[in-house]
């Protein structure tokens, strides 16, 4: 149940995977309110704080995510999927995978790198140092430029993926979406069986 | 209470010159010292609000001010100062950190534009040193603060102090920040006053 198995995505998996991507979207839409709106200075200082804090999560999430995607089996694709549209998948994961470390670690550059010297004060509990990176606007400028480019990229992925994700589950009707949803490996595995033989 | 119509920022060592600490400033006598003083433009109003995990904080100056204080010969506790200050002057080490210091998240220049105090009462608690309470007013909210003053130098034109006080900010309305942020700002405060 916890553990992936050739049929289907454990519990573990399962859990880690939409919480990252609540995380994600959630981060993404403050990034943009705080960053590309005409908004209240209070609110825009609180929100850079919750986007922080909320960003440090995603990273420690996105570093869980892929060591247990390192070690851990990956079910056999669905016998529905082509070659091409297997290895257009294992991209796209791969993608994804890379971007949830590189966009919150360049968005702890951001703040790193800032001359305002704003600390990380993680849900107002604990003090997340600075990288040792050199403070200038510069730097700062170089930094939310990556961040912000990063971000753009890992959405175009997470459009793919969410596409592709929904293709296969409305108009191929198969299992890719669903075992993604449930651990129980029954209904992917009857998938694979049915249409395997 | 004519006093309490001046300035209050100031206090004044009454003590007698000759059992005065002769070390840094001796105290004149409060005869001498006594009469109305404007406060110079080359005085240092600078404050500093600490951060989380220690670090510079936010700190900086207020550059365009302006008040007078009296200080009375015949009874120090009846001296008095008035103090405003242009919270749009603020100066700080990069634009952006000024810019936010005066937008509507913490001074609201475009809406209150001066930081006033007035005195209400000042006590002597040393030959050259006094606390001064009275009413400081920003963003149209008034409560009662508490400054104390040591005296720094003197002579017949001029008088100066060293001025100190912490300052809770979220009554005032401009607690954003904390706690990152303390949300108490410490003043220390280099005060000229040429007589008048």
């Amino acid at each position: 149940m916890l553990r992936n198995s050739d049929r289907g995505f454990g519990a573990i998996t399962i859990a880690l995977h939409w919480t990252i991507a609540a995380l994600i979207l959630g981060l993404m839409l403050i990034g943009f309110v705080m960053r590309r709106m005409e908004i209240d200075p209070v609110l825009q200082f609180s929100l850079y704080q919750w986007h922080k804090s909320f960003g440090f999560t995603a990273l420690g999430l996105a570093i869980l995510r892929t060591g247990w995607w390192l070690v851990e089996r990956s079910p056999q694709p669905l016998p529905s999927l082509s070659a091409v549209e297997h290895e257009a998948a294992r991209l796209t994961h791969r993608m994804l995978i890379a971007s949830s470390l590189l966009v919150p670690l360049s968005g702890w550059a951001v703040a790193s790198a800032s001359t305002l010297d704003i600390p990380s004060f993680y849900f107002n509990l604990v003090v997340i140092p600075h990288l040792p990176l050199p403070k200038s606007e510069a730097w700062e400028a170089f930094w939310a430029f990556a961040h912000a480019m990063l971000a753009y990229v890992m959405l175009v992925f997470v459009a793919i993926h969410t596409a592709a994700a929904l293709y296969h589950h409305a108009v191929r009707r198969d299992a890719v979406l669903r075992r993604m949803l449930r651990s129980e490996a029954g209904a992917g595995g009857a998938d694979i069986v049915a249409k395997g033989k | 209470m004519i006093a309490i119509r001046q300035l209050p920022l100031v206090i004044l060592p009454l003590a007698l010159a000759a059992t005065a600490a002769p070390a840094v400033a001796r105290a004149p006598a409060l005869a001498d010292a006594a009469g109305d003083y404007r406060i110079a433009r080359s005085s240092i109003i600078h404050f500093n609000v600490p951060q989380v995990g220690g670090g510079g904080g936010i700190a900086g100056q207020f550059t365009n001010f302006s008040g007078a204080f009296r200080i009375d010969g015949r009874n120090v506790a009846r001296s008095s100062v008035e103090f405003t200050l242009y919270p749009d002057s603020v100066r700080a080490r990069e634009r952006r950190i000024e810019e936010f210091l005066r937008s509507s998240a913490v001074f609201d220049t475009a809406n209150f534009q001066t930081v006033t105090f007035r005195s209400t009462r000042v006590t002597q608690t040393g030959p050259d040193t006094a606390t001064i309470e009275g009413a400081l007013t920003a963003r149209g909210k008034t409560r009662r603060e508490r400054f104390s003053v040591a005296l720094t130098d003197w002579n017949r034109r001029s008088i100066s102090f060293t001025i100190r006080g912490n300052i809770r900010r979220a009554p005032y309305g401009m607690d954003v920040g904390t706690p990152i942020y303390s949300n108490v700002v410490s003043f220390d405060m280099n005060i000229t006053g040429v007589r008048r």
